[in-house]
């Protein structure tokens, strides 16, 4: 072969791979945005360092996008999503309160990072660190602590708001106050969060003392947690939701404090290397048997039936976080996660029969967690009440809907209610039935947002909003 | 160290200046609005595990005029900075430049004329004293003619060589110069533009910076794979450039 003929097959090759990519290009044109569990839809955020310019004529506002459903989606693909992720700026931090202000798209990962080797923690965080302040504070967000300390927003101490008009107000339990619990847990739905002013809390050191112990049954479990929850300020578990029978939501119970300098390791814990999941496993890689297997070997490999050991924050808090985009493990066809609280007063069998269903619809996956959550707080659209909490990840299936609406009717039966930034699926007539106070929230809205200007497409789903 | 950051409100410059905070370096944020340097040195100052020097003054790479000042008042504040970063540039798509010839005027203005002249305000302090570090933000699009960067990537290109010219010119006197390219990051400059695969993001691009400042060493690309990409793209052909968009 000369070289001319060379220099003309070079030219071919460029000329088919340039035709190819322009239309791969024309295919995805369209922007979409989608929430943690993967399900995209039309839309496009706008960046920006600067909140009160961003959120001004904006419908919504979107933190790191890790609530699974539709909360932080916009109703219509040309509505303005105000992206808060780089507006991450911390006002003023008093060392000897801990009071902290920041710009609402500062995240828990970035203020751990700055505050573990200080001495400081969140007062309240979640199970993933990838949650920014507006988002928490619009989530109401809960964790392991929740029966000492309530959820986030019962440790804010005051906000600034955009409101649907545009003005710029400061609210706070004195000033305010319905619009400011009204934004707690309110979905982002009566005003863009600018900024956040919370209470850190000291810690002793950057370890914590563990102690987890394998459960045998659901009954158990139940003991098991309301026992640990007197001892312990931080509780969980894991329930092994694929085996019924004898061994019903046998699991792994977790509870945890911070430990003391004394029992401390020397210096903080080194910080976290993630790993990323690179590429989309395919949809039948998490199937009923390869999570059955997981499950058994993750109940069996707690080899003693009870062991106390010292561990850093981020295992112990984020354990899902080791791995960027693990949401891929789900594979293109995206997942969704199913989270209630079934008050006290509902019983234990109320819970033992949500996980029957659970175990015969057999749609979920190996993660399944448990918690007992303390007194309802004052966000008024606030999740956690007294009483058990459960949390399953469920792949999307030609199913789903029946699943979710299956679970939901147990829920309405025994008096609970699901969790809005967990939900993509719940129908609006199940959600009014299970929240009485969602008649005190649309009057917020009416005085705070009359023409329903701040909206996502949650709330056209779930509040019947226009589209 | 003393460390003067223009352009430190956003992006790469907010997580530089934040890396220096946090290890304990005096600060000096240079901006073009008073109300922004304030909550990006209150930010800092949360930051700092101790009081460190911090302080801000405006600049607007815009106004040459004000350079000289900007300076000086960095110089009192830290009591004689030993190191400057220039971070601050102007952004826009090769559309917006094309159709809007005052822009594209503009624009070459601020990241080649006016930041050369930033720059020589710079290094004349620092070789006052003897020398010091100067960094300075130019960009991957600066290697070759291309497409989509055709105006930015020519003041980008000018930008290089005349930091080039200073390295080897004043490195014996004690002057380091690093010249910083970066392939694409996601920062709110290239918001709405889509990202292209080995996008960095500024946090890693910060420490990167800071690393190769610590080690003088003239040039970084980061990500790093930029240097891969952009020597395969030195040499494609001239029949690939006109058919590719990259």
């Amino acid at each position: 072969m000369d070289a001319r003929a060379i220099w003309r097959f070079g030219h071919r090759a460029v000329n088919t791979w340039v035709a190819k990519r322009s239309s791969f290009e024309r295919m995805s044109s369209v922007p979409t945005l989608e929430g943690w569990g993967r399900l995209p839809r039309p839309g496009r955020e706008v960046l920006s360092t600067d909140l009160e310019a961003v959120t001004r004529g904006a419908t919504l506002s979107r933190g790191l996008g890790r609530s699974y459903g539709d909360a932080s989606l916009p109703a219509r693909a040309g509505d303005k999503v105000a992206a808060t992720r780089l507006a991450d700026r911390i006002l003023a931090f008093d060392a000897r309160t801990g009071v902290l202000r920041a710009e609402a798209g500062l995240s828990l990962a970035e203020l751990n990072r700055v505050f573990i080797p200080r001495g400081f923690f969140p007062p309240v965080t979640p199970g993933t660190k990838f949650v920014t302040l507006g988002g928490a504070v619009a989530s109401d967000v809960h964790g392991k602590n929740h029966h000492r300390e309530g959820c986030f927003g019962a440790h804010v101490r005051s906000l600034r708001v955009r409101l649907a008009d545009d003005r710029i107000v400061d609210c706070s339990p004195s000033c305010e106050p319905d619009l400011f619990f009204g934004t707690i847990g309110g979905m982002g739905l009566l005003g863009h969060i600018l900024e956040v002013e919370f209470d850190m809390h000291s810690i002793p050191s950057g370890w914590l003392v563990m102690e987890s112990e394998r459960v045998p049954d659901i009954d158990a479990f139940l003991s098991a947690l309301s026992r640990a929850a007197d001892h312990w300020p931080m509780t969980m578990g894991w329930i092994d939701c694929l085996s019924g029978g004898r061994s019903l939501g046998r699991g792994i119970l977790m509870a945890g404090r911070w430990a003391s300098p004394e029992e401390a390791e020397h210096g903080p814990p080194s910080p976290p290397k993630p790993r990323s999941l690179p590429v989309d496993l395919p949809n039948w890689a998490l199937n009923r048997v390869t999570a059955s297997v997981f499950n058994a070997f993750y109940y069996w490999s707690h080899f003693e039936q009870r062991e106390t050991r010292l561990i850093a924050p981020d295992p112990f808090f984020y354990p899902l976080d080791a791995v960027l985009h693990w949401n891929r493990a789900y594979g293109q066809r995206g997942f969704t996660q199913y989270q209630c609280v079934l008050p006290r007063a509902a019983g234990p069998g109320a819970v033992r029969e949500l996980l029957e269903r659970l175990v015969s619809l057999g749609a979920s996956s190996p993660l399944c967690v448990i918690k007992d959550c303390g007194p309802q707080g004052q966000g008024v659209l606030s999740f956690p009440m007294e009483g058990t909490s459960i949390a399953v990840d469920m792949a999307i299936t030609p199913d789903i809907q029946r699943v979710v609406d299956t679970l939901n009717e147990i829920v309405i039966a025994a008096g609970g209610r699901i969790y809005l930034t967990k939900d993509g699926f719940t129908r609006p007539e199940h959600f009014r039935a299970m929240e009485p106070r969602l008649d005190t929230f649309f009057g917020l809205r009416d005085k705070w947002d009359p023409r329903r200007r701040l909206r996502s497409a949650q709330s056209v789903r779930v509040f019947g909003d226009r589209a | 160290m003393k460390v003067v950051v223009l352009g430190a409100t956003s992006g790469i410059g907010r997580a530089i200046a934040r890396r220096l905070a946090e290890r304990g370096d005096d600060v000096f944020l240079l901006g073009r609005d008073t109300a922004d340097l304030e909550r990006s040195a209150a930010d800092l100052r949360a930051r700092q595990p101790r009081p460190a020097g911090l302080g801000h003054a405006l600049c607007d790479l815009e106004r040459p005029e004000g350079f000289a000042a900007a300076l000086d008042a960095a110089d009192a504040a830290l009591q004689g900075f030993d190191a400057v970063i220039v971070t601050a540039a102007m952004f826009a798509t090769q559309e917006a430049l094309e159709a809007d010839v005052e822009l594209a005027r503009r624009l070459s203005t601020v990241n080649f004329a006016n930041t050369i002249a930033f720059c020589e305000h710079a290094r004349k302090r620092l070789l006052a004293r003897g020398g010091g570090r100067l960094v300075v933000l130019s960009s991957v699009a600066g290697e070759r003619g291309r497409k989509p960067v055709a105006i930015y990537g020519a003041g980008k290109a000018g930008l290089s060589v005349y930091l080039e010219a200073l390295d080897h010119k004043f490195h014996a006197a004690g002057l380091s110069v690093l010249c910083v390219k970066p392939g694409f990051v996601k920062t709110a400059m290239t918001a709405g533009l889509r990202p292209p695969p080995f996008a960095g993001d500024a946090e890693r691009v910060a420490a990167d910076i800071v690393a190769a400042m610590e080690r003088r060493r003239p040039v970084l690309y980061t990500p790093r794979i930029w240097a891969l990409i952009m020597l395969v793209i030195r040499l494609l052909p001239r029949f690939v450039m006109r058919k590719i968009g990259f």
